[in-house]
């Protein structure tokens, strides 16, 4: 993809290899042998002539041949200046964030009557970044080594792959969303029986293939992330009761997409890390979407990790159902940011601003890598105030909602 | 890593999406065309900021007329190509003339003479881009990959004659660029000659 073109190509007619120069240019050596070529063939020579991208013995034929023949001679001037007008198309200055601008202006002046749906656009916009960063990846950006990173038994988990596998990755848990959409599963035969969790997908899709995966990788995956985009449209996920199975747990459809369009940025991120290439934050409308997502499933997750004595078993009072609880208010700044009031005794508990027992403040981004389990608990740049016990026990939560 | 050809199926099944008002379906044609748009936008008009005004205008045009693109008239990919051409080439004209009467430097001469070398340029790309695939991707390894002819039949499973024929008939066709009103010109685009 890089190559420049070879010296006469940028020359304009009439330059050393031109037709100007015919009869000037030296043989190949003393002892050459000229080439004794017919006619149609010394034809059928002169687009390669012309690029040249033939051998230097039938090119001094071709030259040769020029002097004594007028069409041959006027065609191959003609093919030589075609030659100055081929250019490399010039797609590596496309600004990310153009798509965003052009379709929204699009959507302006014509409503769609099948809108992607808010829960979706977050998804849409980006697999559309990756796969921008993708786009002019060579072989050796597929292979770059990239290091995936999450939190286990809240210890620090890791497992090496490279650019192709982490896509591969992607493709994989994505299918969950594929497969509850009733679109194909791109696993195949190599599907796991269920109930499989993303990390057992992506294992045995690893180890289906008879090559590590490579930039084909890319095709597969694009295709099927504008699939959901498209069902997830005209079906609008069922009204909402579409549910998605990861194994061990399941979310609602809604959710499902907000989850993959994160992990599709987490990884994003690593990849871009890896090649050394900057990367942007999603925007702070979809930022937003996300964190939300998190936020509303941390209180499951702490009642999930008391009852494995992972978290502080607090001195509880019972609270009943859509009361209001102990909360922690979880305030995270920047663009996408808000507030968000975590109950801490029970899922079912309200949060509530006037039974707040603690502050944490931290920036979106950085909410988002902790609950990638790319920043350890303990060193997340947060500030902090109130009960030191529940603000340790959200942090360590939020870090545990990652997976490979 | 030139574009594979696609099956004129997905034309069709676009262009129909497009007219149901699918905000899917124009998400997934920027996602194949807009560098396509953007380039060629950009080599006639040279500048980022007026390529992406122009490549916005290109999908607007065709998501608010969904039915000006008649798939059987042709590629999408190539009435794309000769659309952006269009609207660079307008665009320059517009900007230089203003620009000339503000008395900005340079004569009409000198601005017709830039509209017209971007014209070429602009029906050269448009070219390409509607040429055979088959005679595309040969011009592609031989100029961009720097295959010779040997090579380049190799690459793509001809025979040596084979890819002569491809390299020179490609040449051939890019060479019309040069011809004002030539056959393959979209419409509109030669009007500076």
């Amino acid at each position: 993809m890089t190559g420049h073109p070879r010296e006469p190509y940028d020359g304009n007619a009439g330059d050393r290899h031109g037709p100007a120069a015919v009869g000037t240019r030296p043989a190949n050596g003393p002892d050459a042998v000229p080439l004794v070529l017919e006619h149609h063939v010394l034809k059928s020579l002169l687009g390669a002539w012309a690029l040249a991208a033939c051998a230097p013995a039938e090119a001094e034929a071709v030259e040769e041949h020029l002097g004594d023949c007028g069409p041959c001679a006027d065609e191959a001037l003609r093919l030589r200046e075609a030659v100055g007008l081929l250019q490399r198309p010039e797609s590596l200055d496309l600004n990310p964030r153009l798509r965003t601008r052009v379709l929204d202006s699009c959507l302006e002046r014509r409503p769609p009557r099948v809108p992607v749906p808010e829960w979706a656009a977050a998804y849409d916009a980006e697999a559309a970044r990756l796969d921008a960063l993708l786009q002019d990846f060579g072989d050796v950006e597929w292979r770059a080594p990239v290091r995936l990173r999450w939190y286990e038994a809240d210890e620090a988990s890791s497992r090496r792959t490279t650019v192709a596998g982490v896509i591969a990755h992607l493709l994989t848990v994505d299918g969950l969303v594929a497969v509850a959409l009733g679109l194909d599963d791109p696993l195949g035969d190599a599907a796991p029986a269920r109930p499989t969790t993303p990390s057992d997908r992506t294992e045995a899709y690893w180890r289906a293939a008879r090559l590590p995966p490579g930039r084909s990788v890319r095709a597969p995956w694009r295709a099927q992330t504008h699939a959901l985009v498209r069902t997830a449209s005209v079906t609008d996920g069922g009204s909402g009761r579409t549910t998605v199975p990861y194994g061990d747990f399941e979310l609602p459809l809604h959710d499902a997409m907000l989850d993959r369009a994160f992990e599709c940025w987490v990884h994003a991120e690593d990849i871009a890390e890896a090649v050394d290439y900057p990367y942007d934050p999603p925007s702070g409308r979809h930022l937003h979407r996300m964190v939300d997502l998190a936020a509303r499933m941390l209180p499951a997750v702490l009642e999930h990790r008391r009852l494995h004595g992972l978290a502080s078993p607090v001195e509880r009072r019972l609270v009943a159902a859509g009361e209001p609880g102990r909360s922690l208010r979880l305030e995270i700044e920047g663009s996408g940011g808000g507030e968000w009031l975590i109950p801490l005794d029970s899922p079912a508990a309200k949060g509530s601003a006037e039974h707040e027992v603690a502050h944490v403040a931290l920036d979106g981004a950085e909410f988002c890598r902790l609950a990638a389990g790319h920043v350890p608990p303990r060193e997340a740049a947060a500030g902090q105030e109130g009960d030191r016990e529940a603000i340790r026990d959200v942090l360590f939560a939020a870090a545990s909602l990652s997976r490979m | 890593m030139p574009k594979r050809d696609v099956p004129p199926r997905w034309d069709r099944t676009m262009q129909q999406r497009l007219a149901r008002g699918e905000a899917a379906a124009l998400g997934e044609l920027y996602d194949r065309f807009a560098s396509l748009v953007h380039g060629l936008a950009h080599r006639v008009v040279g500048d980022e900021h007026t390529a992406d005004g122009i490549t916005r205008d290109v999908f607007a045009h065709l998501w608010e007329h969904p039915d000006s693109y008649d798939p059987r008239q042709g590629p999408l990919r190539s009435w794309l190509a000769a659309l952006t051409s269009r609207l660079a080439v307008q665009r320059l004209r517009t900007t230089g003339t203003a620009a000339l009467a503000r008395g900005g430097p340079g004569t009409t001469e000198d601005l017709e003479r830039k509209v017209r070398h971007a014209s070429v340029a602009a029906r050269a790309d448009y070219i390409v881009q509607s040429m055979p695939t088959p005679l595309r991707a040969a011009l592609e390894l031989a100029y961009f990959e720097r295959r010779d002819y040997r090579q380049t039949a190799l690459d793509l499973g001809v025979t040596d004659e084979e890819a002569r024929r491809r390299l020179r008939l490609g040449l051939q066709l890019l060479a019309t660029a040069h011809d004002t009103g030539a056959p393959d010109a979209p419409p509109g685009i030669g009007g500076a000659a």
